[in-house]
Order: structure tokens, then sequence, then C-alpha cells
């Protein structure tokens, strides 16, 4: 499924990741945790493909596809999503025009019909209340207003309707009280499957109490420094990262 | 000074020139070297379709030139839609519309104007009283040839208790201004005016706006937003005078502009004049690019660039199609703008 290899990215001129190397089979669901200014969000962004993210040596294949020569709506067409930790308002675009844009552009870049309205309508007013999310605010300008938890279900909501192959959640717990924290989570669980992959960062075990990963990767100093499984985070927990500084 | 007066006379020093502050930044005398012929007249319409042909069947259609007037009689309510067509190439010629809305009464005013060639010079002078307690809603819709030249000026003398909304879209021409001069009496008046602009190629589209408040507790309200693209110039001028007793006016003006390529400009001068007391005036001006953020999440989802870059257009004018009172109205604007949006992209 996702392959990384000795992967370098830049950030206006600092090196951020320097030679991360990563495995998650499909069907995984795989955590990367670290101290803050480790490179998590900067593997997340490289990912997916933001500009500013300049990936320098190293590869990162999803299912033996090069990703880092594809752009963004490409790598989001091949299957890649990625939920926001400070996902971004978007005025006058009402969420549901958004969603609809999204899907039907990702549906038509890999040669498959167009979802119509009834159809995507009838999805989403389903998934939106598995989320316990009100329809109407699905209405509104994208984001627009919305708390920290509801832009996070919003996120999930996004995630469930576009079907990805590989999911990453980038600090998707951060800002939300322990009620959102289990509807997200939920959601996330309901989206584990056979043929799908997750990448969890988080700087925080609590998480992983309620989306238990396969195996923890700590991410420290711009590699992985050490992997093991799921009882990893509640020790990472206890001692901190202080044990990984050096490995800056 | 004024582009009906070059076309009258031939005298090219009649044209609008850049010495003049008000027109320093739309110079027409650089432009013009000689005024065309008068354009032949042309009465044929049968068949033209217009911007607005579902909203009114009462209709005045200005071909290459013309002069008309809509009475309004007191608390009478009317919509006419108003299309001034060139049809001559390189000619010129000049519009003429009075109106007048009796006190209480209401017009709907639907202007187009339409260019079939791509070039011609096109002066159009709009004068409307409103009696006490009238309405207009004026809708300008302005669809020019590239190369044409052309310049709208409209005054609008409100009475006490008036209520004028104005939205004004346009995507420009070789060299256009469309201005709107407000007298507004106070007394309960209020005033909405509105612009879109959305200009690209080498177009040159202006929006420009005066109004006067001369008596106490008058309102006005405007929002002009603009696009600007390739090698196109936007110009907003707005000014708003309070002048001395015009006490406890509220007005407010704002204009925002996205400059969506390096050789497109935009031009934006917001100006309030207050010399009464007790007025509450803003004004908010900002030109920039598209969210770069806004872009790359909409990416990360599977929208490509040039959908994205439409859809953040159309949102970002969409604010000012809203504001549009009639969903008829709103909804034929709305069309408008999204086929010069789609254009853009």
């Amino acid at each position: 499924m996702l392959s990384i290899e000795n992967l370098h990215v830049r950030v206006a001129e600092a090196e951020i990741l320097k030679g991360l190397t990563l495995e998650l089979p499909t069907g995984e669901v795989h955590a990367v945790m670290g101290p803050n200014g480790a490179g998590k969000s900067t593997l997340a962004y490289a990912l997916a493909g933001r500009p500013g993210y300049e990936v320098t040596a190293g590869s990162a294949r999803l299912d033996g596809t090069d990703l880092i020569s594809l752009s963004p709506d490409e790598r989001a067409a091949k299957g890649v999503f990625l939920s926001f930790q400070y996902p971004v308002a978007i005025p006058g675009v009402p969420a549901l025009t958004f969603l609809r844009t999204a899907l039907n552009a990702q549906r038509k870049a890999r040669g498959e019909a167009e979802l119509s309205a009834p159809e995507f309508l009838k999805a989403i007013r389903a998934r939106a209340g598995e989320l316990k999310m009100e329809f109407e605010m699905l209405r509104r300008g994208l984001n627009v207003d919305f708390s920290g938890g509801e832009k996070k279900r919003m996120e999930i909501l996004q995630m469930m309707m576009l079907s990805p192959r590989l999911a990453i959640l980038d600090e998707t717990d951060s800002g939300l009280d322990i009620d959102a924290l289990r509807i997200v989570a939920d959601g996330v669980n309901a989206m584990r499957a056979a043929d799908r992959s997750m990448l969890v960062i988080t700087h925080y075990q609590r998480l992983l109490d309620h989306i238990r990963p396969d195996q923890v990767h700590v991410l420290a100093g711009g590699r992985i420094v050490r992997t093991g499984g799921p009882e990893l985070a509640h020790e990472l927990e206890k001692a901190g990262y202080d044990q990984y500084a050096s490995a800056a | 000074m004024s582009l009906a007066r070059a076309i009258e006379t031939g005298d090219l020093a009649e044209l609008p020139s850049r010495r003049d502050e008000d027109w320093r930044w739309s110079d027409f005398r650089g432009l013009v070297r000689s005024i065309p012929a008068h354009s032949p007249v042309d009465h044929d319409v049968s068949g033209a379709a217009g911007p607005f042909d579902e909203l009114t069947t009462s209709r005045i259609d200005f071909i290459n030139g013309h002069e008309a007037r809509i009475d309004i009689p007191a608390n009478a309510e009317e919509t006419w839609a108003v299309t001034f067509r060139s049809t001559a190439r390189a000619g010129s010629h000049i519009n003429r519309l009075n109106a007048s809305i009796g006190p209480g009464g209401s017009l709907v005013l639907l202007e187009a104007y339409v260019g079939e060639r791509p070039d011609y010079v096109c002066a159009t002078d709009i004068e409307i009283t409103m009696g006490e307690g009238s309405r207009l809603e004026r809708i300008v819709v302005a669809d020019d040839g590239e190369e044409a030249v052309s310049i709208s000026s409209a005054r609008i003398d409100l009475s006490p208790g008036a209520q004028l909304e104005q939205t004004v879209v346009t995507s420009g021409a070789r060299r256009q201004r469309l201005g709107t001069r407000v007298r507004h009496p106070g007394g309960g008046a209020k005033v909405r005016l509105d612009g879109l602009y959305l200009i690209a190629g080498r177009r040159h589209g202006d929006l420009t706006t005066v109004v006067v408040h001369e008596g106490p507790e008058g309102q006005t309200d405007q929002v002009t937003k603009g696009v600007a693209i390739d090698q196109g110039r936007g110009v907003f001028q707005g000014r708003i005078e309070v002048r001395p007793g015009a006490d406890r006016t509220d007005a407010r003006m704002q204009h925002r502009a996205l400059v969506l390529s390096d050789r497109a400009e935009v031009d934006a001068k917001p100006e309030l004049e207050i010399y009464a007391d007790d007025v509450a005036c803003s004004h908010g001006n900002s030109v920039g690019a598209l969210d770069e953020e806004a872009l790359f999440y909409a990416a990360q989802r599977g929208i490509p660039e040039d959908v994205a870059r439409a859809m953040l257009t159309k949102a970002f004018l969409g604010e000012v199609i809203e504001r549009i009172r009639h969903e008829g109205e709103r909804n034929a604007v709305r069309k408008f703008v999204d086929a010069l949006t789609e254009k853009l992209a």
C-alpha cells in the first residue's frame, strides 16, 4: 500500500524530514507519534503534495505509484486523503457544493460516472447523521464559523464521502472535547476496511485509546526512530519523548 | 467635457483626460485618436435576446444611439428592460435615457449594454429623478465589445424617503467607465450602491460613484468587488460627500478585489469627505490574490486547480449578488457573472 523510503523534505530552506522510512500495509492503521517539531505535519503535507514542501530525496509510493510526481488533486484521485489539523474555511462555498465538486472531480479523474444530486444528498445525509451533524450546517460556507469540533467532524464527513484508499489524520484529536473525540473516533473506526490504510498522526496517546493502531512509529528528528505495537503509545505517554531528543 | 460632447462636436479636446483627477486611471483622450462617424440608424431588433427577457415584457431597445423617457406615475409599480445595443462597426453614437418616478412609485430598471461588434464609441447619459418615498432597483449588466470605448453616466436624484438599490456588473471594454452620481437628500432616504467587475484580456473597466449627502439622516451602503486577470485593469473610485448639515448620516463603503495574474492591475480610490457632525462613516479597501490555503485544501480533496480557482472566484463575487433583493434579478445577474467567471478560468 504505502511505502515511504528515505524521504527527505525541505520547507523554506530547512530540512525537516531527514531520511524517513515507513511501510504501511493494506488494511492496517498505523500511528505516528512524536514531539512537537519532529516533522509530523511535514510528513502529512509532503504526502498530500502541499506547495512549499519540497522532496529533495527518497520516494513515497501508493500501490506502486510514485506520489511525489503527482499534483495534489491527482494524489486525491488516487485515494490520498488528508484530514487537516487546521481545516480551512471557505466563505461563500457551501460544504455541500464543495464536497460534491470534490467527489465528482475525483470520480471523473478515475473515469467513473458522476454522482447525481439526489444520490449525493442521500449519501451525505446518512453520513452526517452518523456523525451527529446538523444537515443545515452543510448549506453554510464550508467551515465558516464552525467550532473546532465541528471542523474535525466535517473532515471525517469528507473522508467518509470520498472513501479514500489512504487516510492521513493529522492531529485529528486536537481541539476536541471527550464527546466529540468519541464521535470522531467512531467515524474513523467505521472507516477501517481491508482495502484501506490509515496513518494517524498524533502527539498524545489519548486518541489511540479510541482508534487502536496496529503499529506505532516514533518520529523524532525527521526520522522514524522506533516502531512497535500499540503498547508503545502507553509507554510514550508515561516516559515522554525526552529519550528521543538525541535522535535529532 | 464628456464623451457625448466629443461625439456631437467631433472635438477630441472634449474627451475626458487623465489630467483631470477624476479620470486619472481612465484616460480617453490619450486613447481615441479620432471620433468615428456617427453609427448608422438600425431599428431591426427582431429576435434580439437580452439578459432580462424573462423578467418583463416592457422593453426599450436603443440601437446605435437613441433617446427615450420612462415616467412612472405616483404609486405605480413597473419593471422596464432597457438594452443599449451597439451594432455598428467603427461608429459613434449617444444614448439618452430620462426617467422619473412619482411619489410612492416603484421602478425596476434592468439595463443591458450589448456590443454586437467589437469596436464602437458609445456615450450613454441617464437621468433619473425619484419622488418622495419612491423606489428604484437598478440592475446594470455591461457586455461591451473588446475594442469598444464606452462611458455611461447616470445621475440619480432622490427625494426624502426614497430608496435606491443599484447593482452594476461589467466585463469592461477597450476602455469603459460606468459612473453613477447620486444626490442624497437624507430625510430617511436609503441607498445601496453595489458593483462587480470581471476584467480579462486587455480590457479596462471603471466603476466610479459619487454620493452627495445633502440632508440629515441619510443612509448609503456600498460594496464593490472585482477581479482582474491577464492584462486586464479594473478601476474603482467611490466618493461619499457628507455636506454641512447632513448630520447623522450613515455611510459605509467597501471595495475588495482579486488580482489573478502578474500583469493585471486594480486601482482603487475610496474617499469620504465629511463636513457634518455625528456621522457614522466607514470605508474598507483590499486588493489581493486567491487564498493559497483554500486552493491547496480544495486540491487535496481532488478539485483541479482551474475548477478551484473558478469556484473561489465565484464565491468571492457571490456576496454582492446575494444583496440583490429580487430572486429573478439575482438569478439573471448570477448567470451573467457565472458565464464571465467560466471564461476567466
